[in-house]
C-alpha cells in the first residue's frame, strides 16, 4: 500500500507538472500577445472562462471521443487539466502586465526603449508577482482536479479515491485524498513564498 | 529676444487632430541651443501633445519637425528618443531598479562600457545634488518626491542629449521643494547649455524658467515672447494667466 501511494503520488505529480508546464507554455506567450489587442483579449478570456465552467467530469467525457487528443489515458487528462489551468495563468499575466504604471511604460518608451526591451526589462519583471500568483492558483486547483483524471484511466491519486468509493472503504479514499491535499498545500505555500519574495524585490 | 545660435529643434506648421477635434493647429516654434522654451497653457491647450509629437509618441498629421537639422521623419524613432531627455510629472522611474540603474538606462541601452556608465551616473547624481554613495543603491519608493524628480532629471541627462523634454516636471512637488528644483534646473542649464522644451500650467514657473514663453490656446500659439515681454502682453489669455499672480 505504501509503495502504491508513493507511485500514484508521483504519477499525480507528473500529470500536474506536465499540464501546468504546457498551460504556462501556451498561456504566458498568449497573454503577452493579448496585452496589445483589446478585442482579442475579451474573446480569449471569454473562452478560457467558459472552459473553466464546464464540470471536470463532463469535460473528460467530452474529450474522450475526440480524435488526436481523446481516448483513454494520460493525454486526454492532460489536455483537460491544461484547459482549466489556462484561465488563471492567462488572466493573472494580463492583469500583471496591464497593471504596470502607465507613466513607467510611457517614460520607458520616451527614453528610447524598444517594445521588446520594455516587455523584458520593465513589464515582465513588474508583472512577475502577479504571474506567479496565477501559476499558484493554477497548480493548486490542478492538483485537486487531477484526482478525477483516474476516471478516464490516467492514473494518479484519484485511483485510490475511485477504488475506495466503489468498495465503500474510507481508508482507501483517504489514501488518495490526504496525499493530494498535502500536495496542494505544499504547492500553495511554496509558490506563495516565491510570490512574496518577488513582490518585495 | 531671437533664438540663440542654431536651432536644435524646429517645428513648422504642425497640426494634429484627435477624434475629429483639432488639438494642434499650425504650430511653429524653434528651440535654440541653451534655450528653454516654456509651453504654457491650460489643460487641453495642446501643450503636452506638442511635446509628445516632438519625440514621436504622437504622430502629427501635418507640418514638419526637424531635430538637429534633420526632418524627424527621417530619424529612427528609437535613436531620436535617445537623443532627447524626457522628464514627466512623477518622474516615471522604474520601481524595480535602483537609482543607479535608473539613471544609467540610456547609456546602457547605447552600449556604453559599465565603468563609463558608473562614472557618468555618479557625476550626474552629484550634478542634481544627490550623493551617489548614499542614493545609488536605493529604490525609487525609498525616496521623497523631490529626490525622485532629481533622479528623473539625472536620468534624462544621462546620455548627454542636446534637447530635454519636460512635462510639468515639478507640478506634484510642495512649493519649497519645487523652488529648490527650479533653481537647480536653472543652474544645470547654465552649466550644461541644453536646449529644453518645458511644459507647465504655472505662469510663475514659466516666468522663472523660460528664455521664451509660448502661450498655447486651443492648439495655437497665442503669444511667443521672452518673460519680460510676456509680462507686458495685452493678449487676453496671457492677461488671465498674469492676473492670477498680480492679484
Amino acid at each position: 500500500m505504501n509503495a502504491e501511494i508513493l507511485n500514484l503520488s508521483l504519477e499525480h505529480l507528473e500529470l500536474v507538472a506536465i499540464a501546468i508546464a504546457v498551460a504556462a507554455g501556451i498561456g504566458l506567450p498568449a497573454a503577452v500577445g493579448l496585452t496589445r489587442r483589446a478585442g482579442a483579449r475579451r474573446w480569449a478570456l471569454g473562452l478560457a472562462n467558459i472552459a473553466q465552467t464546464i464540470p471536470s467530469l463532463a469535460l473528460f467525457g467530452f474529450l474522450l471521443p475526440l480524435p488526436w487528443i481523446g481516448g483513454i489515458g494520460k493525454r486526454t487528462a492532460i489536455v483537460a487539466l491544461c484547459l482549466y489551468a489556462l484561465l488563471p495563468i492567462l488572466r493573472n499575466t494580463l492583469t500583471g502586465i496591464l497593471g504596470v504604471d502607465r507613466g513607467v511604460c510611457e517614460s520607458a518608451l520616451a527614453m528610447g526603449m524598444t517594445r521588446r526591451q520594455i516587455l523584458w526589462q520593465v513589464e515582465l519583471p513588474l508583472a512577475l508577482p502577479s504571474i506567479v500568483a496565477g501559476l499558484r492558483i493554477a497548480t493548486v486547483t490542478t492538483i485537486g482536479t487531477a484526482t478525477i483524471a483516474a476516471a478516464i484511466g490516467a492514473g494518479g491519486l484519484g485511483v485510490f479515491i475511485f477504488r475506495g468509493l466503489a468498495m465503500f472503504d474510507k481508508a482507501t479514499v483517504l489514501a488518495g485524498a490526504v496525499p493530494a491535499a498535502l500536495m496542494a498545500l505544499a504547492a500553495d505555500e511554496g509558490l506563495e513564498w516565491i510570490e512574496r519574495r518577488l513582490s518585495r524585490a | 529676444m531671437a533664438a540663440a545660435a542654431k536651432p536644435v529643434l524646429e517645428i513648422r506648421d504642425l497640426s494634429y487632430t484627435a477624434g475629429g477635434r483639432p488639438v494642434l493647429r499650425g504650430v511653429s516654434l524653434e528651440v535654440g541651443e541653451g534655450e528653454t522654451v516654456v509651453l504654457l497653457g491650460r489643460s487641453g491647450s495642446g501643450k503636452t501633445t506638442l511635446l509628445r509629437a516632438v519625440n514621436g509618441l504622437v504622430a502629427a498629421d501635418g507640418g514638419e519637425i526637424r531635430f538637429e537639422g534633420r526632418p524627424a521623419a527621417e530619424w529612427d524613432p528609437i535613436r531620436l528618443r535617445r537623443r532627447m531627455g524626457y522628464v514627466i510629472q512623477d518622474a516615471g522611474l522604474f520601481p524595480h531598479w535602483t537609482v543607479e540603474a535608473n539613471v544609467g538606462l540610456v547609456p546602457r541601452l547605447e552600449g556604453w562600457p559599465p565603468e563609463q556608465v558608473a562614472k557618468r551616473v555618479e557625476a550626474l547624481l552629484a550634478a542634481v545634488g544627490l550623493d551617489a554613495a548614499a542614493f545609488g543603491q536605493r529604490y525609487p519608493r525609498e525616496l521623497s518626491g523631490g529626490e525622485r524628480q532629481r533622479v528623473g532629471i539625472a536620468r534624462a541627462l544621462a546620455a548627454d542629449p542636446p534637447l530635454l523634454l519636460l512635462d510639468e516636471p515639478f507640478a506634484a512637488l510642495d512649493p519649497i521643494t519645487r523652488f529648490d528644483l527650479q533653481r537647480q534646473f536653472l543652474e544645470l542649464r547654465r552649466s550644461m547649455g541644453k536646449a529644453a522644451l518645458f511644459v507647465t500650467h504655472d505662469v510663475r514657473e514659466a516666468l522663472l524658467m523660460a528664455t521664451r514663453i509660448a502661450l498655447l490656446k486651443d492648439g495655437e500659439i497665442a503669444v511667443l515672447a521672452g518673460p519680460e515681454e510676456f509680462r507686458r502682453s495685452q493678449n487676453q489669455e496671457a492677461r488671465r494667466f498674469l492676473e492670477g499672480i498680480e492679484a
